[in-house]
C-alpha cells in the first residue's frame, strides 16, 4: 500500500468550525476576477432588448415588427404569437404569468415584444421600431380599490395553482382580483377579546420597496445538443430548471441552469424571473441570447409586496397578552409571482414571539395593474412585525407598563410551542433581550430629541426541507463537496466548506465547494428563507458521514484482522492513523479512485417538524429627530444574532448588520410610488437606498446556545434583524419627540407634519390619531 | 454613423491603442474590448459608484465617462490595484479580505478603487472622512460597517499602493 501524500502523521488538522477563516471567494472578489452572470460570453451570442408597455392595462390590438426585422444587425423579433410551441404561462404559486404579454398587458413595463440583434446597440435601435397598437382599458393600482365591485378584473380566467406555493390555500368564494387567501388561526379570538380588560386596534402600512440587488437581472440562454443551458443570477436554480422544463417541454435532465456568482439577491432573485423569456428568444433566434436589464427595468420586473394592515390585540390589566387579530391587504401586482407566499408568511410572522391564547390573521394577495410583487428579505416579516411591534409599544403606553417589560411578560420561553402543532421555540429571547437592554443603555437618560426602543420578531424560517448534497473524497485525500445552494454573498461556499472540512477532519484548503450547475450538482430546493447553513449544512454533514462509513467498510475489507476505528482525518487501523486517501487507493488497488458520499434532507427526523427553525430578531435603536426638518437619524443599533452556533462568526455578524442597515431604508426613506398608471420613482436618482453617511454605530452580538437543528446547533440568520428594525425606529421616534406614525417610511416631511400637528394640539398625539399625512 | 476615434491611453500601467465609437463608455471599453470585466455596471447613471475607476488618479464613474475622453490619460481599474505580476494585493484589497468587507462582491471593485483614491489623497483619514468619501458608493449587502473598518485598517498599514499615486 502506498503512503499518504499529505503528510498526515497521526493527527487531523483542527476543525475550522467557529473560526473566522478567510472567505473562499475573497481573492476573486477583490481582484475583479470573480465571474458574475453579467460577465458570461458564449460563442455566437446575440443581445436582446425588450419592448415594454407604457400602459398599465390595455388590449394588444396589433404588434407590427416588419420594420424592426429589416434593421441592421437584427436576428429576430419575437412576440408571444411567435411562441405557439412554448407553454407561455409560468408561476410557481399561480400559473398566471406569460413569458410575454398575450392579448393584453397588465402593468406599465410589461414585456410585449423583444428584439434579438448582433449587438446591444442594434437591438435597442430596432426595439424602437416595433410598433404596438394598444387599446387602453380601465386600470387599478390600489389594492383596496381592486377589491371593489367596479374594479377591472385582471385575470378573468384564474391561473392554475402552481406547485411551489408552499402553503394551503383558504378555499371559498373570493373577489377575482385576489390571487391568494391565507389564514392563520388558533383558539377563540372573539372569546379572548371579550374577556380582555383592554383591546387596542390600529391600521399600519409598510411601503412598496425595491431590494436593489446591485447586479440587475441578467441571463444568457442557449439551445444546443438537445439541451437548454441558461446562465442566470438565480437564488433557486432548481426551481428555474423546473419552470423551463415545463415551458419548453423538456425533461429536467435537458435543462441546465448555471449560476455564477450572484450580485446580491435579498429574495429578488428567488424563483423564476427573466429566464423563460431569454430562453424563448434563444429558441426563435437559434442563437445564444443575452438579456441584461437596466436597474429601471429590474424594478419593473419585481418589487416587494407592500402591506396595509389592520390589527388588534387584547390584554389583561396586568399586561398579559390574550389574543391578536389581523387583516392584511397586500398589493401583489399584475402577476402573483411570490406575493401569495409573502402574504402567507406575514400572517405567521406578525404576532411576534409571544404567548397567547388565540390568534386569527387573514391576508390577501391582491392583483393590481402594477409591477409584480415578490420576495424581499424577511418575506412578510418586516411588514407584519411593523404592525405587531408598533402596537406592542402603543399597548405598553396605555397600560403604563414599560414596553420592554410588557414584552418580557409575554415572551415565549424556549421549548414552548408558539401555536399548536408548531415546532417548540428554539431561542432564548429573554437572554437576548437582556443583552440588548444592557448594551443599548436602555433607560439611561437622553438629551431632548433622542429616543430608544427595542423590538423583537420571530419568523418561521427554513422553507421546505428538500435538499441533497454530494461529497467526493479523492485519492489524494482532498474533497469536492457539491450542492445546489447559490452563493449570493452570504458566504455559503465558505461555511459549507468549513462543515465538510470539519466532518472529514481535513484542512479547509483541501476542500472545494462546488455550487453552480444544475446538471452537475444535486437538487436543492432554494437558497432563501435563511435555510442554507441549517438545511444544506445537514445535507453536507450527512454526505460526509456517508463517506466515512464507506471508508470504514473499505478499511475493514482491506484489514480484516485489524482493529479499525473511524477518526477525524482518517481511519485508526490498529495504532496507526491511516489517511483517507490511502484507504481509497488501497481499496481500488490503483493510484486513483474516489468515494462518493450522499446526503439527503427531507421532512423526517430533526427536519420533520415545521417550521425548520425559528429565526428570531432582537434589536434596539437610538434615534435622533431634528425638529426643524423632521429628519430622523439612527444613531445606534444594537442587535443580537441568535444563531445557535456561528460556524463563521464574522459572516454571521455581517448578516445581522447587513439586514439591519437594509431595513433602515424602508423605515426612513424607501418607497416606490405609483401615480396614475405608472411607477414614478423607479430609478436610482429618485429612489434612495442607505449610504455610508446613514451608517449608525452598530453593535452586533452573537448569541450561541447551540439550540438549532443545523450542524453543531446552528440556525439560519440573515433575515432576523430586518424584521424588527422598522417598528424599533418608529417606536424610538415616538419616544424621542412624542409623535406616532403608523406608516413607513418615516420621511422627513411626514415626521415634520406630525410634529407641527402635535404642536398645534399642544399634546402628544395619542394612539387614536392616525397621524398620517 | 460617426466615424471611430483612434484612442491612445494607458490602462493599468500598460499602453493601449484602439478604435472606439464616439459614444462608447469607458466601462464598455474596459469590459468588452479589453476583457477587464472586474469593473461592474449597476445603476448606469453615475449614482451607485459600482463602476468607479481612476482616471489620472481621480475616481470617475466609467458608466458615463466617454472612452474618448480618456485619450492620453492613465486609467486604473480594480485589476490594476495590486501587482498583477506577483499577485500581491494592495493594502486596501488585503484589508477587504481580512475584514470580509464584501459579500456578493458586485460593488466591491468600485469601493476598492474609491478607497484607493481616498488614501492617495488623505493617507490617514478619520472615520468621518472615510464615510464622507465613500458616500457615492452603494453596497446593499454589508451595511458598510466592515468596509469603513477595512479602509481604516488599510490606512494604518500604509498607503504605498502604486496605482493610487496620481
Amino acid at each position: 500500500m502506498s503512503t499518504g501524500p499529505t503528510g498526515i502523521t497521526g493527527t487531523a488538522p483542527p476543525s475550522p468550525v467557529g473560526e473566522r477563516v478567510q472567505r473562499r471567494d475573497a481573492h476573486a472578489k477583490v481582484t475583479g476576477t470573480a465571474i458574475f452572470t453579467a460577465d458570461i460570453v458564449v460563442p455566437g451570442m446575440c443581445h436582446a432588448q425588450v419592448v415594454r408597455s407604457p400602459y398599465a392595462h390595455a388590449r394588444l390590438r396589433a404588434i407590427r415588427t416588419d420594420r424592426a426585422r429589416t434593421m441592421p444587425g437584427v436576428v429576430a423579433v419575437v412576440t408571444s404569437e411567435d411562441l405557439d410551441d412554448v407553454e407561455l404561462l409560468y408561476g410557481h404559486a399561480v400559473r398566471d404569468h406569460p413569458i410575454m404579454a398575450v392579448d393584453r398587458v397588465r402593468f406599465a413595463g410589461e414585456p410585449v415584444a423583444a428584439v434579438v440583434a448582433t449587438d446591444p446597440v442594434a437591438a435597442a435601435a430596432a426595439a424602437q421600431a416595433v410598433e404596438v397598437d394598444y387599446e387602453e382599458l380601465p386600470y387599478v393600482t390600489d389594492p383596496m380599490e381592486a377589491l371593489s365591485d367596479e374594479a377591472p378584473v385582471l385575470h378573468p380566467i384564474a391561473g392554475a395553482m402552481g406547485q411551489q406555493r408552499g402553503f394551503a390555500e383558504v378555499e371559498g368564494p373570493r373577489h377575482p382580483n385576489i390571487s391568494s387567501t391565507s389564514r392563520h388561526a388558533f383558539g377563540d379570538v372573539a372569546a379572548e377579546l371579550e374577556r380582555a380588560d383592554f383591546v387596542i386596534e390600529g391600521e399600519y402600512e409598510y411601503p412598496m420597496v425595491y431590494a436593489y440587488a446591485m447586479e440587475p437581472y441578467v441571463a444568457v440562454a442557449r439551445f444546443s445538443d438537445r439541451t437548454l443551458t441558461v446562465w442566470s443570477a438565480s437564488q433557486h436554480p432548481f426551481l428555474v430548471q423546473a419552470d423551463l422544463a415545463r415551458c419548453f417541454g423538456l425533461p429536467l435532465s435537458a435543462v441546465d441552469v448555471r449560476v455564477p456568482y450572484i450580485g446580491g439577491g435579498y429574495g429578488s432573485k428567488s424563483y423564476t424571473k427573466i429566464e423563460p423569456l431569454v430562453a424563448a428568444l434563444a429558441l426563435r433566434a437559434q442563437r445564444p441570447v443575452r438579456l441584461a436589464l437596466t436597474v429601471e427595468e429590474s424594478i419593473l420586473t419585481v418589487r416587494s409586496v407592500p402591506a396595509r394592515m389592520w390589527i388588534r390585540s387584547g390584554f389583561t390589566r396586568d399586561g398579559t397578552l390574550l389574543a391578536r387579530e389581523g387583516r392584511f391587504w397586500m398589493n401583489g401586482g399584475a402577476y402573483a409571482e411570490n406575493s401569495p407566499r409573502v402574504a402567507n408568511k406575514a400572517t405567521k410572522r406578525f404576532a411576534g414571539p409571544y404567548r397567547m391564547r388565540a390568534l386569527d390573521v387573514q391576508s390577501w394577495a391582491i392583483y393590481t395593474n402594477t409591477a409584480p410583487g415578490s420576495s424581499y428579505r424577511g418575506l412578510g416579516g418586516p411588514q407584519g412585525t411593523f404592525a405587531g411591534e408598533t402596537q406592542m409599544d402603543e399597548a405598553a403606553e396605555r397600560l403604563a407598563i414599560d414596553p420592554v417589560e410588557l414584552r418580557r411578560l409575554n415572551l415565549l420561553r424556549p421549548g414552548e410551542r408558539p401555536w399548536p402543532g408548531a415546532r417548540p421555540f428554539d431561542a432564548d429571547l429573554h437572554a437576548d433581550l437582556d443583552i440588548v437592554v444592557k448594551r443599548l443603555g436602555y433607560g439611561a437618560p437622553l438629551p431632548p430629541g433622542r429616543g430608544r426602543a427595542i423590538c423583537l420578531s420571530s419568523a418561521d424560517a427554513g422553507a421546505e426541507p428538500t435538499s441533497s448534497a454530494i461529497v467526493r473524497l479523492h485519492a489524494d485525500g482532498s474533497v469536492t463537496a457539491m450542492c445546489g445552494s447559490a452563493e449570493m454573498g452570504q458566504g455559503s461556499t465558505t461555511v459549507l466548506a468549513q462543515i465538510a472540512a470539519a466532518e472529514l477532519g481535513v484542512s479547509l484548503d483541501m476542500v472545494r465547494l462546488l455550487n453552480s450547475d444544475t446538471s452537475i450538482v444535486s437538487y436543492d430546493r432554494s437558497t432563501g428563507a435563511s435555510r442554507t447553513t441549517t438545511i444544506m449544512g445537514l445535507a453536507i454533514q450527512r454526505a460526509a458521514a456517508d463517506v466515512r462509513e464507506q471508508l470504514a467498510a473499505w478499511a475493514m475489507e482491506l484489514h480484516p484482522d485489524a482493529t479499525v476505528e473511524s477518526e477525524r482525518g482518517g481511519m485508526r487501523i490498529d495504532d496507526r492513523l491511516v489517511p483517507w486517501g490511502e484507504i481509497v487507493r488501497g481499496w481500488f488497488g490503483a493510484p486513483g479512485g474516489e468515494v462518493v458520499g450522499r446526503g439527503y434532507v427531507r421532512a423526517d427526523g430533526v427536519t420533520r417538524e415545521s417550521p425548520l427553525f425559528w429565526e428570531v430578531g432582537c434589536l434596539g435603536v437610538e434615534v435622533s429627530v431634528e425638529r426643524e426638518t423632521g429628519k430622523v437619524r439612527v444613531e445606534r443599533i444594537v442587535t443580537v444574532g441568535d444563531v445557535g452556533r456561528a460556524i463563521h462568526p464574522q459572516l454571521a455578524e455581517q448578516q445581522d448588520i447587513g439586514g439591519a442597515i437594509m431595513g433602515m431604508g424602508p423605515a426612513l426613506h424607501e418607497e416606490l410610488r405609483y401615480v396614475d398608471q405608472s411607477m414614478v420613482n423607479g430609478n436610482l436618482w429618485n429612489y434612495r437606498v442607505p449610504r455610508t453617511t446613514d451608517l449608525p454605530e452598530v453593535d452586533a452580538v452573537l448569541a450561541e446556545r447551540a439550540d438549532g437543528i443545523g450542524p453543531y446547533g446552528a440556525k439560519g440568520s440573515g433575515e432576523a434583524s430586518i424584521n424588527p428594525i422598522g417598528p424599533a425606529i418608529g417606536n424610538a421616534v415616538r419616544n424621542a419627540v412624542g409623535i406616532r406614525l403608523r406608516r413607513l417610511p418615516l420621511t422627513a416631511d411626514r415626521v415634520w407634519i406630525a410634529l407641527q400637528e402635535m404642536v398645534a394640539d399642544e399634546r402628544p398625539s395619542d394612539t387614536e390619531d392616525a397621524a398620517r399625512p | 454613423m460617426s466615424s471611430d476615434i483612434d484612442l491612445e491611453f494607458e490602462v493599468n500601467r500598460r499602453p493601449i491603442r484602439l478604435d472606439v465609437r464616439p459614444n462608447e463608455t469607458l466601462a464598455a471599453v474596459l469590459r468588452n474590448r479589453l476583457a477587464l470585466t472586474g469593473t461592474k455596471v449597476s445603476c448606469d447613471a453615475q449614482v451607485c459608484g459600482t463602476c468607479t475607476v481612476l482616471v489620472d488618479g481621480r475616481p470617475v464613474s466609467s458608466c458615463t465617462f466617454l472612452a474618448a475622453d480618456a485619450r492620453g490619460r492613465r486609467v486604473t481599474s480594480v485589476e490594476g490595484l495590486g501587482d498583477a505580476e506577483t499577485g500581491h494585493l494592495s493594502h486596501v484589497q488585503q484589508a477587504f479580505v481580512e475584514r470580509a468587507a464584501f459579500q456578493c462582491g458586485y460593488c466591491t471593485p468600485g469601493f476598492l478603487v474609491s478607497a484607493t483614491a481616498l488614501l492617495a489623497e488623505v493617507p490617514h483619514p478619520t472615520r468621518e472622512q472615510v464615510v464622507e468619501y465613500l458616500e457615492g458608493n452603494i453596497c446593499r449587502c454589508t451595511g458598510y460597517e466592515a468596509i469603513v473598518s477595512a479602509v481604516l485598517d488599510a490606512a494604518r498599514v500604509g498607503t504605498d499602493d502604486g496605482a493610487a499615486t496620481p
